[in-house]
């Protein structure tokens, strides 16, 4: 198979412009004739369903929440990067577009980073266009932050609630269009697996979770924009429900996976406290912006932070960064607290935390400023852990947060299936091995807004009007294997809850396909994570029918899936014999202990492809090209 | 800590349903109210029964999901708080805790602790939103607002749809929840143009849903998780009396 990326030629400040212009288009009249399914509504599956629905094209939506409001890009706190330059301080396209590719730890494509960038300054005026309250200026004129892996002010936010006024701007566009009859909304419905007719995605077979029933949904192209597999770790900043399934059947039907070990590991989250806990919080990285970053020099020292004074401190990030300091890149962040831990200098009652001090910025800019900025935060901090972090340190370790990888797709976003596209976090285009922060929401919407628009006109041109009717065979076939597939989960009827097998599952990935990797861990996790497979499905309790409500049955059918990619993870971060962004080998580093690339061998896409139940997927390859930029090691000294 | 639950078991919307209690032993003061059923619903899984249904997802009191009576309080004891942040160290070593799903005319029971909200969503299809199509708006500083009216509107915005504020209410009803998207457009330049037809849909849409009248007793802000303020229902109030009395300059077909 060969990867054809459909980089435009020429210039790449000009590749955009004359891409859109070579599409082709589908006459206004004539877009009522076509049906899209977009499943997933958060920042980059609503926004492709308003704008999609806008064009004129008759689209179905899907969400698994009660709501689509409910998605998981609400839950964005810091902000979202743009290119305006309102600051006057040196920003422009370019630039984010060399901080995101360097960010990236030079892995991804220099075509899709250029567009994001150049369409990042479109999204801030369509969102305010919108009513979303961004911050402001008492001039009235929009405010910005910065964030790491940046040294200019262009992140747009909205105190720490970027995702939900961004997500709600975009649900509310796509609640117009369902209100205008051009949007059909499902929610409470699952996508259980992909419908190929002829080669091509012409619709999905979903789960009606309130009844249980399989539905088929035909339609001429499928948009998924179903986020991140991070759950694959059990323990994440993931909303409960996030999952990797719609991706992961659209894999197995032939869309091939791109990178599945780039993970990233948020350095700011908060702690693990004990066995029950079901998810970790996130505190914004914005916080790096006031707060310091310090373990005591001591090895076990067991005194309140306030105790130690000063010179005891090591605020290690400004000390080894001073250039960047505490907003070095996540992926460096994350790394640091571990070796400052596995020395033995971490603090807490688990020694597995770090401290995120404040006291220094109330001190210089008053209490007032601080929480103006960063109140809800902090209160939400207090909420869950019962410590006020006004009067005491914040204590933060890092957590999976975001990946980095997906589902290969084009310059078009189109996957190796045509007529199937991804979107936002559940590709693999534009974060290469490392996101940096207020990134995600800036994808997001870029890539639903303001370029499947144009892309899916291209491929839906050459496409004759005609609908395949639900009743086709080729739907009977796959509502048949998801049937199955579900009566199989319940009648194991085993001794192991669902969460206990994922647990399971997510401590091996955590501990050796997380922050740092061996071959040798890599390889012991793989025979790991085949024993949870077969216990998963020996051995699972689920109780109830499929043919219901059943919370424990949704859960279960996830997790299956969550173990098979957690295997394609290890397999990516075994080959890759290199360290690059999230993906840290320990045998490949530099004597500082920073992740030391090999471009020479490395500097291309994996692109992996299913070949069958218990068959090693085969590793096709996208040479990445890089003109505008020149390979250097990261360096945030 | 040790704590005793009562909690509704409801198996389907026509089922009449009922309390049934459980004993909950040495559970860990840091955890999450959310977490506490997670262990329960461990414990009757593994005993064969069925585990308590309930809507939860982001678990950090955004996303709204979570809905539910504690001890007779929407979203439980604790002021500005979803029962996903709620954490067990604010209850009493064995007490006894009542556990109910929303209970309102508009948002009818689906089993256990879950509801259908899907009222909410259509309140905002009938014109919770600017009428902007994506592409050819204008540069996002060509539209000042002052950082006062930012803010206001940005507190009103930070409604997160759960459904408290009906929950609350002797009346069940979503004055609060329509109040606040009518005023965070109402407030802003941008949402001017539709305003007064953004009001006019969205009350009749609230309306229809079956949702009670306001009787302003405040119960809805004092429980809301998000504090969303009363000023927002005056507003709504002031935004729908302008909406009937406005003499339209030019009528047009609806």
């Amino acid at each position: 198979m060969r990867l054809e990326s459909k980089t435009p030629e020429g210039p790449l400040a000009e590749q955009w412009t004359k891409h859109k212009f070579n599409l082709k288009l589908v006459n206004p009249a004539n877009k009522r004739k076509y049906d899209i399914i977009v499943v997933g509504t958060g920042l980059a599956g609503a926004s492709a369903a308003a704008s999609l629905a806008e064009l004129g094209y008759n689209v179905k939506a899907f969400c698994f929440q009660d709501s689509a409001r409910r998605a998981h890009s609400i839950a964005a706190q810091g902000g979202i990067n743009a290119a305006k330059n309102y600051q006057n301080d040196g920003d422009s396209v370019f630039r984010l577009f060399y901080d995101t590719i360097k960010g990236g730890d030079y892995r991804s494509r220099e075509s899709n980073v250029y567009r994001l960038a150049e369409v990042s300054v479109n999204i801030i005026d369509q969102c305010v266009a919108q009513g979303v309250p961004f911050a402001r200026e008492y001039g009235g004129l929009l405010a910005n932050r910065s964030f790491g892996g940046a040294q200019v002010s262009r992140t747009f936010y909205a105190r720490g609630q970027t995702g939900q006024q961004l997500l709600l701007g975009a649900y509310s566009a796509m609640s117009r269009q369902v209100a205008n009859g051009k949007v059909k909304m499902y929610p409470r419905t699952e996508m259980l697996d992909l419908v190929i007719v002829e080669g091509k995605a012409r619709g999905v077979v979903v789960r009606n979770l309130l009844t249980g029933e399989i539905e088929s949904h035909s339609a001429h192209a499928v948009v998924l924009a179903t986020g991140g597999y991070g759950n694959v770790y059990f323990l994440s900043t993931n909303a409960m429900g996030c999952n990797a399934t719609a991706a992961w059947r659209a894999h197995k039907k032939g869309a091939l996976f791109s990178n599945p070990c780039y993970t990233q590991i948020h350095p700011t989250c908060i702690p693990v406290s004990g066995e029950y806990q079901s998810k970790l919080t996130l505190m914004s990285e914005s916080l790096r912006n006031d707060g310091r970053v310090w373990v005591p020099k001591q090895k076990g020292d067991k005194r309140s932070p306030q105790q130690i004074p000063e010179q005891e401190r090591d605020y290690y990030l400004e000390r080894k960064y001073p250039s960047f300091g505490n907003l070095v890149p996540r992926d460096v962040a994350s790394r640091n607290a571990k070796a400052v831990c596995d020395e033995g200098r971490g603090v807490g009652e688990t020694g597995l935390a770090v401290y995120l001090d404040f006291a220094d910025a109330i001190k210089r800019d008053g209490m007032e400023t601080i929480s103006a900025k960063y109140g809800n935060l902090f209160e939400m901090y207090e909420k869950i852990t019962g410590y006020n972090p006004y009067e005491t340190p914040m204590m933060i370790y890092p957590a999976v947060h975001y990946t980095m990888g997906g589902l290969w797709v084009d310059y078009n976003l189109m996957t190796t299936i045509p007529g199937l596209y991804a979107l936002g976090e559940c590709n693999f285009s534009d974060h290469g091995a490392n996101r940096l922060g207020a990134s995600a929401l800036m994808q997001g919407l870029a890539d639903g807004y303001f370029v499947i628009p144009y892309t899916i006109g291209d491929y839906l041109a050459g496409m004759p009007y005609n609908k395949i009717p639900t009743s086709h065979e080729a739907f009977k076939k796959v509502e048949e294997e998801v049937r199955t597939r579900l009566k199989k989960i319940i009648s194991i009827d085993g001794s192991q809850t669902v969460d206990q097998i994922h647990k399971k599952l997510g401590r091996i990935m955590w501990d050796k396909c997380g922050m740092s990797r061996t071959a040798e861990g890599l390889k012991q996790a793989r025979e790991e994570v085949k024993k949870v497979k077969d216990e998963f499905w020996h051995d699972v309790k689920v109780i109830g029918t499929d043919e219901e409500l059943n919370q424990t049955l949704e859960k279960a059918s996830r997790v299956a899936d969550f173990i098979e990619l957690g295997s394609l993870m290890i397999e990516d971060a075994l080959h890759r014999n290199e360290s690059c962004g999230g993906h840290f080998r320990e045998e490949y580093q530099t004597p500082e202990g920073e992740a030391k690339r090999d471009d020479e061998n490395f500097s291309y896409v994996a692109a992996w492809e299913y070949k069958g139940e218990g068959l090693p997927e085969t590793l096709h390859k996208e040479q990445l090209v890089f003109e505008n930029v020149k390979l250097t090691q990261r360096s945030y000294k | 800590m040790n704590v005793t639950l009562k909690i509704w078991r409801q198996k389907n919307a026509t089922d009449k349903g009922r309390f049934e209690t459980y004993e909950m032993k040495d559970i860990n003061t840091h955890m999450s109210f959310l977490e506490l059923i997670d262990v329960l619903n461990e414990k009757l899984e593994m005993e064969g029964k069925e585990p308590i249904h309930f809507d939860h997802d982001c678990r950090e009191g955004i996303c709204g999901s979570c809905a539910m009576y504690i001890n007779g309080r929407p979203h439980g004891p604790m002021k500005g708080t979803t029962a996903c942040q709620l954490h067990m160290r604010h209850f009493k070593d064995g007490e006894l805790i009542t556990v109910e799903p929303w209970r309102a005319r508009a948002f009818p029971v689906i089993k256990d602790l879950m509801v259908d909200r899907s009222a909410f969503d259509r309140i905002i299809q009938a014109g919770g939103y600017i009428s902007v199509n994506t592409g050819g708006v204008p540069d996002a500083n060509e539209i000042p607002v002052s950082k006062e009216v930012a803010d206001e509107a940005f507190n009103a915005a930070t409604c997160i749809g759960c459904g408290a504020c009906v929950a609350a209410c002797k009346n069940a009803s979503a004055m609060l929840f329509v109040s606040a998207k009518i005023s965070q457009l109402a407030l802003l330049p941008q949402g001017q143009v539709e305003r007064q037809r953004r009001a006019d849909k969205m009350i009749a849409q609230m309306d229809a849903e079956g949702f009670g009248a306001c009787t302003n007793t405040q119960a809805c802000s004092a429980e809301c998780p998000k504090e969303i303020d009363m000023v927002n229902i005056a507003r709504l109030n002031w935004e729908f009396v302008k909406a009937k009395m406005h003499s339209k300059a030019i009528e047009v077909d609806e």
